[in-house]
């Protein structure tokens, strides 16, 4: 396909302009409870935030790493201070510089990856995991010596406007997250990307073609880090609403990890698919327990059976279709197409010379 | 003279804990040096494997030999369910995939022992104490607690038991032939499905024992689960397909978190053993990420 604006297809500025009056015109006008933007859609653009930012040193650099809600962690943690001590620095500003402190853990425990993959890497990123949490829990510093645990988070203020309401919490987290996907998208295209994906289906041939590994996977591990803070950021400032390490444990970490691989490993899509399916298949299902059964089944059980399907779904997807939802998605979207174009054989060839 | 009985105590405990450790860290490599699959659920099945032994001991009443018997029988059934309907689909499917896949099958497990058992902590009593040995205490001033030894004794039985299996059984030695190389096993004759089946339900028993001695000391819930995580840097640095890698390991952790934890875990506020093991472990995987036993890993281009 040619590009039309930039380095952009006709269908690339299509998607966009769809989400983008999805997003700001339709999902505000239509919805007015406050449960779906401060239950469902906020904790769903920051987790798919972070979801992308797995994807990134998962899907796209095939490293196996396993600590995102640490960089999540460190992110929220790094807001928090920032917002306190250097106030000059503002909303934004220190969204980006804790995005960046995030990144700076991302390099650190990423470093390992030069030397180990698969298992030993992901043991390698678990001691991230429990590293930072840890930090946050022992040195007060970090919690401005509170001692209840739960530090209620600051008030958002951009340019001196407050940001208090759901509705335009939504909208911080959606510009945020726009941005920071058309910047994946981007990364994920171009060379930096290639790289990525070099280093993930061989990284020896990839050395010998000349790609750095060093710099390639120090990238995407901090790149991954930064998003990662960010959304943890994001997280505790508009979902949460405070702090509180416990959030951020090693269930997190699986729960984006989860989101990444049945999303669909190496989209971008992918990330929102999967955040979305494993936020609302828990809602769905209580709403099931409650409704069809009346509360008969005790909620403990509904949870049980939830992880169960989770469970089962990642060990089917590995058997059936590694490559996740996003991969159904596009299956679908294929044989629709074909049977919308005129007919069998003819159909088939169009869309063939099309590509 | 009381500070080295000290530092002595703390190094005795900590031996002791790691072969707690080393229980858990069996059933990986049992799993691995057999398919060379990293099975991420073992954690879950340490935990599934002990609950279901509490429920049938607690809810039915069934008496405790009775009760491990059926544990026992229960995890074979897990390991050929395991067998039929993940693994062997995944035959050919690359490491990363399989891993992927053992830990869903590690959500299946906790789920399912939760649904069938509840998720309250559980206390499990097995006559043994977890309190200082008097005779010990008295004679040789050290405090060490009668579970520890227990747990010592029971790694140690099963690690020499299976340590004579794998070198000198006809099983064992099919066993190594499929870690080797599952196809040219599998063409002389080898039954790869027997093999595994009797690989994950051997890991399965493992996986009961481990949860006892946890189970007795913590209590039966769902840390466990995380407690298993901890038997990951254990494997990295005893190597992943080494049984006696495993024991060293185990004791090379438990010794060393307990030690940090009581000299240097003060200064920083304690609680260091959190973590401790994994940032071992990253020092290991740096100077020799295959651990102490295990094979060199060589890839080819």
């Amino acid at each position: 396909m040619k590009p039309v604006f930039m380095t952009y297809t006709k269908k690339d500025l299509i998607n966009l302009a769809v989400c983008m009056v999805l997003s700001v015109l339709i999902i505000p006008t239509f919805i007015k409870t406050e449960y779906w933007y401060t239950s469902i859609l906020i904790p769903w653009l920051c987790l798919a935030l972070a979801t992308i930012g797995q994807q990134i040193v998962m899907g796209y650099t095939g490293q196996l790493a396993l600590g995102a809600a640490g960089f999540m962690a460190a992110g929220a943690f790094a807001m928090f201070n920032l917002i306190l001590r250097v106030p000059d620095l503002g909303f934004v500003g220190s969204l980006i510089v804790s995005g960046l402190i995030a990144a700076a853990f991302g390099i650190l425990f990423g470093l390992p990856s030069l030397k180990v993959r698969g298992i030993y890497l992901m043991v390698a990123t678990l001691a991230s995991q429990f590293f930072i949490i840890w930090m946050i829990d022992k040195f007060g510093w970090f919690k401005n010596y509170d001692s209840s645990g739960i530090i209620t988070a600051q008030d958002i203020i951009i340019f001196g406007k407050p940001f208090t309401t759901p509705l335009a919490m939504y909208f911080v987290c959606l510009a945020v997250t726009t941005i920071l996907t058309l910047l994946a998208m981007n990364m994920a295209r171009g060379s930096t990307g290639r790289n990525w994906m070099a280093v993930r289906d061989m990284d020896i041939a990839a050395e010998s073609m000349g790609v750095s590994l060093l710099r390639t996977k120090v990238q995407a591990f901090a790149i991954s880090a930064f998003y990662c803070g960010v959304a943890g950021a994001l997280f505790a400032f508009c979902y949460l609403k405070s702090l509180e390490p416990v959030a951020f444990d090693i269930k997190l970490s699986f729960k984006i990890l989860f989101m990444c691989i049945l999303g669909g490993l190496g989209t971008i899509n992918g990330a929102f698919i999967g955040a979305a399916f494993i936020l609302l298949f828990p809602v769905l299902l209580n709403a099931i327990g409650n409704n069809v059964f009346h509360g008969a089944i005790d909620a403990t059980i509904i949870s049980s059976i939830e992880q169960v399907i989770f469970g089962l779904l990642m060990i089917i997807f590995m058997i059936y279709e590694p490559l996740g939802m996003a991969k159904l998605w596009e299956n679908l979207k294929q044989s629709m197409k074909l049977k919308l174009s005129s007919s069998g054989i003819k159909g088939v060839k169009s869309t063939v010379l099309k590509k | 003279m009381n500070e080295l009985l000290f530092f002595m105590e703390v190094l005795v405990g900590g031996l002791l804990a790691g072969t707690m450790y080393s229980l858990v860290a069996l059933g990986f490599v049992l799993i691995f040096k057999a398919s060379a699959t990293f099975n991420f659920s073992q954690g879950a099945m340490v935990f599934f494997s002990v609950l279901a032994f509490c429920g049938f001991m607690q809810d039915f009443n069934i008496p405790f030999v009775l009760a491990f018997i059926l544990a026992a029988f229960l995890m074979v059934v897990v390991g050929l369910c395991t067998e039929r309907l993940v693994l062997r689909p995944l035959m050919n499917a690359s490491e990363d995939t399989v891993l992927m896949a053992t830990i869903g099958l590690g959500y299946v497990l906790e789920g399912l022992a939760q649904a069938a058992w509840g998720v309250e902590v559980r206390r499990l009593d097995l006559g043994i104490g977890d309190f200082p040995v008097p005779w010990i205490a008295d004679n040789l001033k050290l405090f060490i607690s009668a579970l520890d030894i227990t747990a010592g004794l029971v790694a140690a039985i099963m690690i020499i038991g299976l340590f004579l299996l794998f070198k000198y059984t006809k099983i064992g030695l099919g066993l190594r032939a499929v870690a080797d190389d599952a196809g040219a096993a599998s063409s002389i004759g080898i039954p790869l499905k027997h093999i595994m089946l009797l690989v994950w339900s051997a890991a399965g028993v493992v996986a009961l024992v481990a949860g006892m001695m946890w189970g007795a000391r913590a209590g039966v819930q769902f840390a466990l689960v995380d407690l298993a995580l901890k038997a990951l840097p254990v494997l990295i640095i005893g190597g992943f397909s080494s049984i006696p890698g495993a024991i060293i390991g185990g004791l090379i952790i438990g010794a060393v978190e307990k030690i940090l934890e009581v000299y240097i875990g003060p200064f920083f506020g304690g609680a260091i053993e959190g973590w401790a093991p994994y940032v071992l472990a990253i020092f290991f995987l740096l100077y020799r990420p295959e651990g102490l036993f295990g094979e060199k890993i060589i890839r080819r281009v």
